[in-house]
């Protein structure tokens, strides 16, 4: 089986989005959930959200960030080109209900998850507020898009560029001080940024959630390499999540988790940038 | 009387250091000499030990001749899989513990007599099958594992339309991901897939069935459906330390290893940390091919940790005598109590205690105790647990009624039948982990259930 590539577009410096055909994905798919891909045989299993889904095209729209071996390799694909492998939908869906006003953070990459919930939880008559934010202007990526899925869109970047100068973390917690009554805030992003939203709201009585993204193997429960810690209790990300309160996570070891291939994903960039051109495969 | 034939092996010192096949495989004049030994008894008990019935005197009969085609032909009309069972299953408990031959000396090795067959046939090519008239009906099997397979393999030949889905890149199951290339070429398990789908049966990869599809909507479009998903949930001891960096299960262990060729990392791309002190907790089988794995991948030290005594280690004979041969260092009637933390997260050596062992349990086997004060360190810095799986409940997602156990597995009747009608099911999701013969064993059933049911 192959999965075509059937649309790339650059969203940001080393963000990049794309169509993959893949239409029992697509149908099946839903808010909160993601895939696993493979570029080719020798390939690693990596996970990517569900960024939005087209049933009727048949395809689904996945957005990365070129970080290491595997993500600048599928940076260099495009239209046309093919995947090898394409599972999903993988994990629980959001729980998407109608509960009055809902706050959407997303920081850097973390906007593409935010996307479908948004709509979805517009969509079912509750009031966005959505919260993004970015390094700079240049890194801030689909703006537009969630602009039109918010009744409110706040912008925040660390330099200033664009927007609040500062965190989105701010933003969060101007709006938790302000008069509007907020029931539920779902945080996507770097571990780093949910760990201090969760930071923020804690001393207020509002749910909120995050998406987790430990490092995962087959993404069915099977390797428990995504194991996360939630409220004292091993939880699987790939089956239990990847969403969980942000007040139960242990933020502390799911960074530390994170960097456990550290050594060897350099490694292997290193290999792969070791000077016969960008289809080595020698190393 | 005559001994049995010795299967050639790799040495020791020299497999530590690769991931190619331990066990040879007997040459031909050695199977000739193996199978002349076979009295051809007239009611073999070995055959009452065999899960699928083989004619194991028929097939020795023809392999005294040198008739290895015609010995082949008897072994595939009851297992399909014979290159797989001639390599993994546990003989010694089944067939060749009944032989009478081993009731005064040494019992013939009819594991290694069904793998020269398989071998012999595969390096001549194996022939194309011959399938029956289409029927017209639809059938979806879920999960590509022995049972699976099985299932496919006998419903594919009764003519029906068979579809298999499968939740990893690549079929196989345990057989692909668990059980390591030095035990289980992967070339072979591919080529057994490789007959199923000139079968004529359809393979569906990158499918999880409960995600993409749920079951209720398999049993809309199919007219029956088998689910031999395996027991793939690894269990974990609960205990300290046990999240920290460096503490694996033996599935994620090993699928990086098998699956994911992580062994020859970079060119390969999946990472796996390379421990010097490699802890496995646990005695069976997996836990072997997790601690081979681990002293392959360079470690200077392996060693399994097991909670009763050496009589009572579940796995294979065979792999026992193969681990220590290599070196696996065995400390027995331990258990882990903690795991120390070193620095950031990481494994830093594992608290365990002494155990003894004390009045049997409902299994039969004597109840270990842990003796107080007896507490000791042991260096590690990757820990692997291999102390047993559960069914993988995805599958449950978006199905109405199908009944289950407290544990997890499927409930079915003695046809393979589960409470929903035309859904049978087998295997490990059934029994719990179990063997790979015992899996196809209940593929087989299945499938004869499915073909009455669709004959109906
Ligand atoms: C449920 C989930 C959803 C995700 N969604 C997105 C998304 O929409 N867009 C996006 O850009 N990224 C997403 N990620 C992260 C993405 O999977 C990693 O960036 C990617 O695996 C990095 O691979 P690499 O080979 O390029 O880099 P590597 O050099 O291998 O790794 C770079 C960093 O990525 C992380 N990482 C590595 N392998 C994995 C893995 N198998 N699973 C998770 N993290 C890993 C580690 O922290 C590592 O330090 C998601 C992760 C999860 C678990
Ligand atoms: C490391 C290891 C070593 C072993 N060694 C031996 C040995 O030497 N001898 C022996 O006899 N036995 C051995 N066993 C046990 C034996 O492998 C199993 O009993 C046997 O494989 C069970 O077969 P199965 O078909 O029931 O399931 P599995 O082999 O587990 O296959 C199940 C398949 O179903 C797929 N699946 C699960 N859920 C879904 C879903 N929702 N949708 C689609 N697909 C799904 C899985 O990905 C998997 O491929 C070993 C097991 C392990 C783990
Ligand atoms: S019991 Fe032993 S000797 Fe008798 S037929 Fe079986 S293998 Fe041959
Ligand atoms: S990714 Fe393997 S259990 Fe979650």
């Amino acid at each position: 089986m192959a999965y075509k590539i059937i649309e790339k577009l650059q969203l940001a410096p080393n963000v990049h989005l794309m169509n993959i055909e893949a239409p029992d994905v697509a149908a099946a798919a839903k808010p909160g959930q993601f895939i696993i891909l493979r570029i080719d045989e020798e390939g690693e299993r990596i996970p990517l959200t569900i960024a939005d889904y087209d049933v009727d095209k048949g395809f689904v729209t996945i957005i990365f960030q070129e970080m290491g071996k595997t993500t600048k390799q599928l940076g260099k694909m495009s239209s046309g080109d093919e995947l090898q492998d394409f599972v999903g939908p993988l994990g629980k869906a959001s729980e998407i209900e109608k509960i009055g006003t809902v706050v959407l953070v997303g920081g850097g990459i973390g906007i593409a998850p935010v996307y479908p919930q948004a709509r979805a939880y517009r969509e079912i008559g509750n009031k966005v507020i959505s919260i993004i934010g970015a390094r700079n202007e240049e890194m801030l990526i689909l703006e537009d898009e969630m602009n039109s899925v918010s009744d409110e869109l706040l912008v925040a970047t660390d330099d200033g560029s664009k927007g609040h100068h500062g965190f989105v973390t701010d933003l969060v917690k101007q709006l938790l001080d302000g008069d509007e009554k907020i029931d539920r805030i779902v945080a996507i992003g770097p571990p780093i940024m949910m760990r201090t939203v969760a930071g923020v709201t804690d001393p207020y009585d509002v749910e909120t959630i995050v998406s987790l993204n430990p490092i995962m193997v087959d993404g069915t429960g099977m390797c428990g390499g995504c194991r996360v810690n939630i409220g004292g209790e091993t939880k699987f990300a790939c089956v239990d999540g990847p969403e969980f309160n942000a007040k139960d996570v242990d933020f502390n070891l799911l960074m530390s988790r994170l960097s456990l291939y550290r050594k060897e994903e350099m490694d292997a960039l290193e290999g792969s940038k070791k000077g016969c051109g960008d289809e080595c495969k020698c190393q | 009387m005559s001994i049995t034939q010795e299967m050639p092996e790799q040495p020791a010192e020299v497999r530590i250091h690769n991931f190619e096949e331990v066990a040879l495989g007997y040459t031909e004049e050695q199977a000739i000499l193996e199978a002349e030994r076979c009295l051809e008894c007239k009611k073999p008990k070995c055959v009452e030990g065999c899960p699928v019935n083989i004619d194991i005197p028929g097939f020795i009969s023809s392999m005294k001749e040198g008739k290895f085609g015609e010995a082949i032909d008897v072994i595939k009309r009851t297992n399909t899989l014979p290159a797989v069972c001639g390599r993994v299953c546990p003989q010694e408990e089944q067939c060749e513990q009944l032989c009478i031959l081993g009731k005064k000396s040494e019992p013939i090795s009819i594991g290694r007599l069904e793998r020269f067959c398989a071998d012999r046939e595969r390096e001549a090519g194996v022939k194309d099958p011959v399938v029956a008239e289409p029927t017209g009906k639809k059938v979806a099997i879920v999960g590509t594992g022995p049972a699976g397979l099985t299932a496919a393999s006998d419903l594919a030949k009764a003519g029906h339309s068979v579809t298999m889905f499968e939740a990893l890149h690549e079929a196989g199951g345990v057989l692909i991901y668990g059980i390591p290339e030095f035990r289980l070429p992967k070339a072979i398990v591919k080529e057994e897939v490789e007959y199923i789908i000139k079968l004529g049966a359809e393979l569906k990869v990158d499918y999880v069935i409960g995600r993409i599809k749920t079951l209720d909507q398999l049993e809309d479009e199919f007219d029956a459906v088998f689910l031999g998903t395996g027991a793939g949930l690894p269990k974990f001891m609960g205990i300290e330390g046990e999240n920290l960096n460096g503490v694996y299960s033996a599935n994620e262990f090993l699928t990086r290893v098998n699956l994911m060729k992580a062994y020859r990392f970079p060119e390969y791309d999946t990472p796996i940390k390379r421990g010097s002190n490699v802890i496995v907790v646990g005695g069976g089988n997996v836990a072997m091919d997790a601690a081979r794995s681990a002293l392959r991948l360079g470690a200077d030290e392996v060693s399994i940790v097991y909670r009763r005594s050496d009589d009572e280690l579940p796995a294979r004979r065979e792999e026992i005598e193969h681990a220590k041969e290599e070196g696996i260092v065995f400390r027995l009637l331990a258990n882990p109590v903690r795991i120390l933390e070193g620095e950031n997260m990481t494994v830093n050596g594992v608290e365990c205690i002494k155990m003894e062992l004390g009045e049997p349990d409902d299994s039969g086997r004597r109840r270990p105790v842990a003796v107080e004060g007896s507490e000791h360190v042991v260096d590690a810095d990757i820990v692997i647990m291999a102390i047993g799986t559960s069914p993988n409940p995805i599958i449950f997602d978006g199905s109405k009624g199908l009944e289950v156990t407290p544990w997890g597995t499927i409930v079915v009747n003695e046809a393979g039948m589960t409470s929903l009608e035309g859904v049978c099911a087998g295997g490990d999701a059934v029994t719990g982990a179990a063997t790979v013969i015992s899996a196809m064993g209940a593929g087989k059933q299945a499938a004869q259930t499915i073909n009455d049911y669709l004959s109906k």
